[in-house]
């Protein structure tokens, strides 16, 4: 395949004042001096040695690989959401230090030693865990998608933001280590009219959400690690709930406390906030379930086209119901339609890899995707959504982005109509 | 005497043991401890829509306006208009079937005791839990009565919070009637689909995506 600097800096050029355009081009030009036949640079002398950085950390030359926020979105930082770089991900596992956060009270720093979990109500014995006690339970690691129910949540009236990271990047898929929460109440015992649990936060929002207690006993856990590591302290350490296909508002994190009961407690976050908003000004309550959702991370607005030829479309897929069967691309639009690539491992409430190649002669494309999951659900259309919910339920956007592919190889977020 | 003291003696021990047996084979692990309920109480703020939980204590909005100037207003304005992007706390009747819908604890929260309990778990915002009960009712008291749902002489307490009717109580749906798209069955169309293909919005346009 040919490469002309000429024409990339021209194709770039073509792209005007995009944000994105610096980052690709901090690739820079290439050193003739490193390259064939020469010696590079970096050949005769000595590297750093072991133990210069003993917490590893990724190349300075992918220093733009990194969450970002959308300042005008909220009030404060402390209260607020990043979004993980989907696009310059691979695979399906995010990184942890690239899992996007979203606070309510900035990040609560926990001295493990001083860490308890309590647990009240309508058990049989009221009772307190150390971090030392819940890893002396049987584990268990899984791999879980985590959304935020607002992921996408800018999209319901229009395209409005530019990029594959500030669309879908409030969701990240670790491996959690933890203690199944039906191990936890064998310990505690259980009345027989606990029906809800209440989860509580130690951060200063005391983040609380009701979870029905099927769901409970059914897969959730309370995780102390995430990819073979303690979790994150931005990621709810030392310990997290997990609720695995639920909206992420749910998985309280630094987690202090779980009350059964035999009501909800309508706490602020399932009332005033987690609850989408009909035409006719009611508005759905507990709708917990994250649905079938993909989409296409290369190319995309920060991924534009730089050669002409073969193309590896890139994208990820999940569902909160189950596994994902399929994953189907289209190029037009939306009128015709390939059938992507899974790759395994494709696990039950876990992002899924797809990949598609194709040839790009310089023509403008209309990108999208579109999953299907093993309950036979199909990723609908936002106007399908919007014709039974309206414009402003904020929560549970899951539908197809489209992107426009320009002759120049730029990428856009669209809406078509 | 002395043999009623044996006895109930002897019985408390026989219960002692049967209790303990019990609990050790209830127990798959043995392990973490009891909480005791003093431990139980300190964490336990949470309060529900029937008030159970509603720590004792009172409040009207009278005095909950002195409250609110000096704890919330430089956030939430002198009257919960909200200041910059944080939260407006009054108004928005009639909006949530408009375009532009306006939630706030009058026109939105369904029950009075969420309000108390978000106030007293997590405001001031970084400064949670350092309200007093009293304050945290006179806080909500006032701002019941600026959505008209008090009068500013009402005393909220624990003994009504959860007598409170809020205007949105019956404003929301359960259960989640979702899949609510058209079902498919996992076999959509593939080839000459009858879709809109016109770009009618593009997110560069709008311009408020964040530049590196």
């Amino acid at each position: 395949m040919k490469f002309s600097r000429r024409n990339l800096i021209k194709s770039f050029a073509a792209l005007g004042s995009v944000g994105f355009s610096t980052r690709v081009l901090a690739q820079d030009k290439p050193n003739p001096n490193n390259l064939p036949p020469n010696l590079p640079e970096w050949t005769p002398d000595l590297g750093a040695g072991v133990d210069e950085n003993p917490y590893g950390s990724p190349s300075e030359f992918e220093s733009n690989v990194i969450r970002r926020n959308v300042p005008w979105l909220t009030a404060s930082p402390q209260s607020s959401v990043n979004f993980t770089p989907l696009q310059d991900l691979e695979g399906i596992v995010t990184p942890n230090g690239l899992c996007f956060e979203r606070h309510h009270g900035g990040v609560a720093e926990i001295n493990p030693t001083d860490y308890r979990l309590m647990i009240n109500g309508l058990v049989d014995r009221e009772m307190i865990f150390s971090l030392d006690d819940l890893k002396r339970f049987p584990q268990v690691n899984k791999f879980y998608f985590l959304e935020c129910a607002a992921n996408g949540g800018m999209e319901w009236k229009g395209a409005q933001l530019n990029g594959c990271q500030y669309t879908f990047g409030m969701v990240h898929n670790v491996q959690y280590t933890g203690v199944k929460l039906s191990d936890l109440v064998r310990e505690t015992g259980l009345k027989p009219k606990a029906k809800w649990v209440l989860a509580e936060g130690s951060d200063t929002s005391g983040m609380t959400r009701s979870i029905p207690i099927e769901k409970i006993l059914d897969d959730c856990l309370i995780a102390w690690a995430m990819n073979g590591e303690a979790l994150r302290p931005e990621q709810g350490y030392p310990a997290r709930l997990v609720v695995p296909g639920w909206e992420g508002n749910m998985w309280v994190k630094w987690i202090r406390r779980l009350e059964f009961g035999d009501k909800p407690y309508m706490t602020r976050e399932e009332t005033s906030k987690y609850t989408d908003l009909l035409t006719d000004g009611k508005a759905r309550m507990f709708t917990w379930v994250m649905e079938a959702k993909s989409v296409v991370t290369s190319p995309s607005p920060e991924k534009p086209i730089l050669h002409k030829g073969i193309q590896q479309l890139r994208g990820l897929a999940w569902s909160g119901k189950g596994k994902i069967k399929r994953v189907d691309v289209s190029l037009d639009g939306g009128k015709n339609w390939r059938t992507a690539q899974l790759h395994a491992p494709i696990m039950s409430k876990s992002l899924v890899r797809f990949t598609l190649p194709f040839e790009w002669s310089g023509e403008e494309l209309l990108i999208q995707s579109r999953a299907i999951d093993e309950t036979g659900y199909v990723q609908p259309y936002i106007q399908e959504l919007q014709k039974i919910r309206g414009k402003n339920s904020i929560y549970h956007n899951n539908s197809i982005a489209t992107w426009l592919v320009t002759k120049s190889g730029r990428v856009d977020n669209v809406r078509l109509g | 005497m002395y043999v009623w003291v044996k006895i109930v003696s002897a019985l408390m021990l026989t219960s002692l043991i049967l209790t303990f047996s019990s609990e050790a084979s209830d127990r798959a692990f043995n392990l973490g401890s009891i909480a005791t309920s003093q431990q139980v109480k300190g964490w336990d703020i949470d309060v529900r829509p029937d008030g159970v939980g509603a720590p004792i204590g009172s409040g009207t909005a009278f005095d909950g306006e002195e409250v609110f100037a000096e704890q919330c207003a430089s956030c939430h304005g002198d009257f919960g208009e909200g200041v910059d992007r944080w939260p407006e706390l009054v108004g928005g009747d009639g909006t949530l079937n408009t375009h532009d819908p306006l939630k706030t604890t009058g026109s939105y929260w369904p029950y009075a005791s969420t309000i108390f309990d978000y106030i007293y778990r997590a405001m001031p915002f970084g400064a949670s839990q350092s309200l007093s009960y009293d304050e945290t009712y006179q806080i909500v008291a006032y701002l019941l009565y600026m959505n008209d749902i008090i009068d500013d002489d009402f005393v909220l307490s624990d003994q009504n919070i959860g007598l409170i009717k809020m205007p949105n109580q019956d404003g929301f749906l359960l259960p989640d009637p979702r899949p609510d798209v058209s079902n498919i069955n996992g076999n959509p169309c593939m080839e000459n689909c009858n879709v809109p293909v016109k770009i009618i919005g593009k997110a560069k346009d709008i311009d408020v995506t964040p530049e590196d």
